[in-house]
């Protein structure tokens, strides 16, 4: 039941605004994540954004464990 | 933002070599029904060795959740009722829900909890309030604009539940000797690292936020192999793209403005202190057990279903007797078979 979807989010109105689900757009509030900008990703749950998705922080992950196995880093390519 | 690097094969190819180097029995809990889906769906447990046991805990709210509630529920007469999906097919002790709505009970599902304030204008409207940290803000928030909307009409049945109480309790239980603990992302994002720390200082065991692809499960798991080698039980965040230290602050001080800590009842678990959330006083107008006067109780029928025994993580689905015989998806008698995210349902779909 807690599951939460990555989703981008299109336009900013207040508190509230549009996110693209899979091409649908769907209006979610904003109201816990009041520092997000459009084209942040957002991960969503019961019509509220929970948290901005950090980018820089995905990438670290997967480049640590490339970089400890001996993978090209997503860095170096 | 490529996330299908978390899917990476050549990475879990990698990961999966070192777990099978580690050859000692562990035992890890997943706490969370959304990580239990996953490991069916991406097939992890035919890929981890036999020394590696994965058990499923009590992370699915619709699981966990009493009987008595659907009662409740049911029993409301001329009142609206408004409920997420995963809820409406659980059975009461009188039917589910959506049996409810079939005899003409005016029950409609949402996907947001703020979608319940428009009836609300206009009839007598109650909203069943399900959840875990990650649902619960949700939930708090829109009884905030129900208040500041001046609703009369509308009131939230309070049935939530939080997560690091019931992990005391089935550490405090003793029923079953644990490793470490994978831990639920999305109640997590919600929380933060810091409000696990308990389980170290007061329980010597760690565990790790992972996120839901394969290769967060697997480091999960890789790291909690390293801990126990090291015997340095400890908190760590696989899933830091999505999860801080100290969690959503925002979120959580909505919580706290609206709810306060109660005893709660747990499916299968009984009452467990301060594990649910209440309805503040100066919100009590909203909250629909005080309108009512409804009160949560434990009394299940007894039918043979086992769920308390798995969400307690005692047996796996297999070792219950009803399992894929006269409990299945088509016909539940259990919760865990019911809700899309129960381990029942999770075994039924992938590991038969």
């Amino acid at each position: 039941m807690c599951l939460a979807i990555p989703v981008i989010v299109k336009k900013i109105e207040g508190d509230k605004g549009l996110v693209d689900i899979g091409g649908v757009c769907k209006e979610i509030s904003f109201i816990f994540i009041p520092e997000v900008k459009e084209g942040d990703w957002i991960l969503i749950h019961t019509g509220f954004g929970l948290n901005i998705i950090s980018e820089k922080d995905a990438l670290e992950t997967i480049d640590l464990l490339k970089e400890a196995y001996g993978l090209e880093t997503i860095s170096e390519s | 933002m490529d996330l299908k690097q978390f899917r990476n094969p050549e990475i879990v190819k990698n990961l999966l070599r070192d777990i099978h180097t580690y050859k000692e029995p562990i035992k890890i809990m997943e706490v969370c029904g959304s990580h239990t889906m996953a490991i069916g769906h991406w097939g992890i447990r035919k890929l981890l060795p036999d020394n590696i046991q994965l058990i499923s805990g009590p992370g699915c709210p619709v699981c966990v959740t009493p009987s008595s509630l659907i009662d409740l529920m049911s029993g409301l007469k001329g009142i609206s009722i408004y409920t997420f999906g995963d809820l409406i097919r659980v059975p009461g002790n009188n039917g589910s829900l959506e049996e409810a709505r079939s005899r003409g009970a005016d029950i409609s599902i949402v996907y947001s909890p703020l979608e319940a304030l428009k009836n609300a204008e206009k009839n007598e409207t109650v909203f069943v309030g399900i959840g875990f940290e990650t649902t619960i803000p949700g939930i708090a928030y829109t009884i905030l604009e129900a208040h500041r909307r001046k609703l009369t009409n509308f009131s939230v049945m309070p049935a939530f539940k939080t997560v690091p109480p019931a992990l005391k309790a089935i550490l405090s239980s003793q029923d079953i000797q644990l490793d470490g603990f994978l831990l639920p992302g999305h109640v997590s994002v919600i929380l933060g690292e810091e409000d696990y720390s308990f389980l170290v200082t007061d329980f010597n065991i760690g565990g790790i936020i992972c996120g839901f692809e394969p290769i967060d499960i697997l480091l999960g798991i890789k790291q909690l192999i390293d801990q126990k080698k090291n015997n340095l039980p400890q908190i760590d965040n696989e899933y830091k793209r999505v999860v801080s230290v100290r969690g959503n602050q925002t979120a959580k001080m909505i919580i706290n403005k609206v709810l306060q800590p109660i005893d709660a009842v747990w499916r299968g678990l009984g009452t467990i202190p301060s594990s649910g959330l209440g309805i503040r006083r100066e919100y009590l107008d909203f909250d629909a057990s005080h309108k009512y006067g409804l009160e949560i109780t434990d009394n299940e029928k007894e039918s043979g279903c086992r769920c308390g025994d798995v969400l307690r993580g005692k047996i796996i689905p297999t070792g219950c007797p009803l399992f894929a015989k006269t409990c299945n998806p088509s016909n539940p008698i259990g919760p865990c078979m019911v809700s899309s995210e129960g381990s029942c349902a999770a075994y039924f779909k992938y590991e038969r």
